[in-house]
């Protein structure tokens, strides 16, 4: 069990000791496990922002500008909603290669309640033209998006949760690219398609379905935007019927997106097993999962669902 | 400053204003008043002082300016153009569909830009990132700002001033153009007298106060901004007036909303630079 957290921090000493360029700034997340690795052997180009977002992202702006590939992190409630102007205004608009991560992302921030708990950053930055989003389930994965990210010409989100979450299932680095998802599981019953830590919870409930007699394809959807359209597709193609499952307000997602590429692609029944449009509160992440309905035993119910409508 | 130097800014500003009303009267677009109000401050800036190479406007050793005065764009555009950046035909298609001089400055689009010109607020935060970058390079690239007097009002500004001030970031020099259409004369202009001085003091900067017009003020203040003995970031506050040089935008008669002139008051003003021209011309003689 390891946290994408370090994963990514793991990821950047790497892409810190080949490229002198990569500058990282943080907005007072020292002793974290994404900030200290890189901070301790890189220290002339770690600059601790405080908790000033805002400016944040204007000063990554002109590092950018300055020919400096800057990795930005905050927690995304403040990161992504707070300075989402200046997001959209200085690193959008003008399309400049920033590495936004924003951590604590979705339930996570557990205990700390609704104004923590960032369930809409995905549909904020997906409205972004140009921003590409990534959302690792496990440690590998993560560690594999910063060299993504970094290597990536325009801007890039990446939405990072708290807790320790087991590696995914084998990993190949060739799977990793902007606009790719990961086939962990093959089957023709029923496409699910998932994100973060409810990639888990897919793989769990593609356990219980073959005992049921319905064979789940199991997508890692890391990559929200640009979407891996082809793997979607050529799934949907075989099982006819599809279910989401993301950490995230049902509305702006991963769900919504998938729904729009398989309406106009190839119309099948999509279900979503997401936050249905409500804030969080205080609790522990597993009691919200819960409480919100974000485990497997819902996704099970839903594809129970959309299998008896699935169109072939 | 020599005598026949401020001539030849003077000429050089009387030029710029007659572009500026020609460009915003043929687009119907832009805010005449803003415009004029800043020409002297990127005239002495992109005459006298940038580092810069017109033909080779990503240069690397460059200096940077970042602008984001509100409405002011016409102002850098007709400098930029003038200084060699680009053709002077390009200012007639201003804010025109698929035109290269969009309504806020895009560094992409535009030789001699060199940063996004915000919305409000958003310059100095970029100029740090400016700053920092040169700092890890081991380079001494200077980072000018022009700003207008209402982004004073922005939060996000002082987040980032807060930030050069912590950060004694020597090399950032921030010019508030500190003009208020008359409009906005009955609640007090933000970023004048006391209170702009004293708030930037507070975030721990050097503060000059200069008339925005007058050259040798400006020339006083940016050789003062460059070798200040803490090192510490410098902000002019620049007193200007809106609409300066054309005295229907002066007296704040433009026809609103966009504050223009007709086709009328555009000949009118193009008549009243030409006759400060021919009397410059006609003092120089002896």
């Amino acid at each position: 069990m390891r946290s994408t957290l370090s994963g990514f921090g793991q990821g950047l000493v790497k892409l810190g000791r080949e490229r002198g360029d990569v500058v990282l700034l943080h907005a007072d997340m020292a002793g974290s496990e994404i900030v200290d690795p890189f901070a301790s052997l890189f220290p002339e180009r770690t600059v601790n922002c405080g908790g000033s977002e805002q400016d944040m992202v204007t000063t990554a702006a002109g590092l950018a500008l300055g020919d400096k590939k800057t990795v930005a992190v905050a927690p995304s409630a403040f990161l992504t909603s707070r300075s989402f102007d200046q997001i959209r205004t200085c690193l959008a608009i003008p399309d400049l290669g920033v590495v936004l991560v924003g951590t604590h992302s979705g339930l996570s921030a557990g205990e700390d309640g609704a104004v923590h708990q960032m369930n809409q950053d995905v549909a904020l930055m997906r409205s972004l033209p140009g921003m590409s989003i990534l959302v690792p389930s496990d440690f590998n994965s993560s560690s594999a998006m910063a060299r993504l990210a970094i290597e990536h010409p325009g801007p890039v989100y990446i939405r990072l949760g708290r807790d320790e979450v087991p590696d995914t299932g084998p990993f190949d680095e060739a799977e990793m690219r902007i606009g790719g998802g990961r086939l962990l599981l093959e089957g023709d019953g029923v496409t699910l398609c998932a994100c973060g830590i409810m990639v888990h919870e897919a793989l769990k409930a593609a356990r219980i379905l073959s005992q049921q007699g319905i064979n789940a394809e199991v997508i890692d959807c890391f990559c929200l935007k640009p979407l891996p359209s082809r793997l979607i597709l050529s799934s949907l193609r075989r099982t006819g019927c599809c279910v989401v499952a993301e950490e995230h307000n049902v509305i702006g997602g991963l769900g919504e997106a998938i729904a729009a590429l398989s309406a106009s692609e190839n119309p099948v029944p999509v279900k979503s097993v997401a936050v249905s449009d409500r804030y969080g509160q205080s609790g522990t992440p597993l009691e919200l999962q819960e409480y919100y309905g974000l485990t497997f035993r819902e996704i099970v119910g839903e594809s129970a669902q959309v299998w008896s409508m699935r169109r072939r | 400053m020599k005598a026949s130097q401020r001539r030849e800014l003077e000429r050089t500003a009387l030029e710029v204003r007659k572009d500026i009303v020609r460009m915003t009267g043929v687009s119907r677009a832009g805010h005449l008043d803003s415009s004029l109000s800043v020409v002297d401050i990127l005239v002495y800036l992109y005459w006298k002082v940038l580092k810069i190479r017109p033909d080779e406007p990503l240069w690397p050793e460059r200096d940077r300016l970042v602008f984001s005065k509100d409405h002011g764009s016409p102002a850098l555009y007709a400098v930029l153009a003038r200084r060699g950046f680009f053709e002077r035909e390009e200012l007639w298609n201003y804010r025109r569909l698929g035109a290269m001089l969009q309504g806020r400055p895009e560094h992409a689009r535009t030789p001699g830009v060199d940063a996004p010109g915000g919305s409000r607020g958003m310059a100095i935060g970029i100029a740090n990132g400016l700053l920092l970058s040169s700092r890890m390079d081991g380079n001494d690239r200077r980072v000018f700002c022009i700003i207008g007097s209402e982004e004073l009002r922005e939060g996000s500004l002082w987040e980032s001033a807060l930030r050069a001030g912590d950060l004694g970031f020597e090399g950032l020099t921030v010019v508030v153009d500190s003009s208020a259409p008359p409009s906005a004369a009955q609640t007090p202009a933000p970023g004048k007298g006391a209170s702009g001085r004293k708030r930037f003091e507070a975030f721990g900067w050097r503060v000059m106060e200069v008339d925005g017009h007058n050259f040798d003020h400006l020339e006083r203040a940016v050789s003062r901004a460059h070798s200040d003995p803490e090192g510490l970031p410098c902000v002019i506050l620049a007193r200007t007036t809106p609409g300066k040089g054309v005295s229907s935008a002066e007296k704040g008669s433009l026809e609103k909303p966009g504050r223009l002139l007709d086709r009328n008051g555009m000949e009118q003003a193009l008549r009243e630079l030409e006759l400060a021209s021919g009397e410059m011309e006609e003092g120089v003689k002896p």
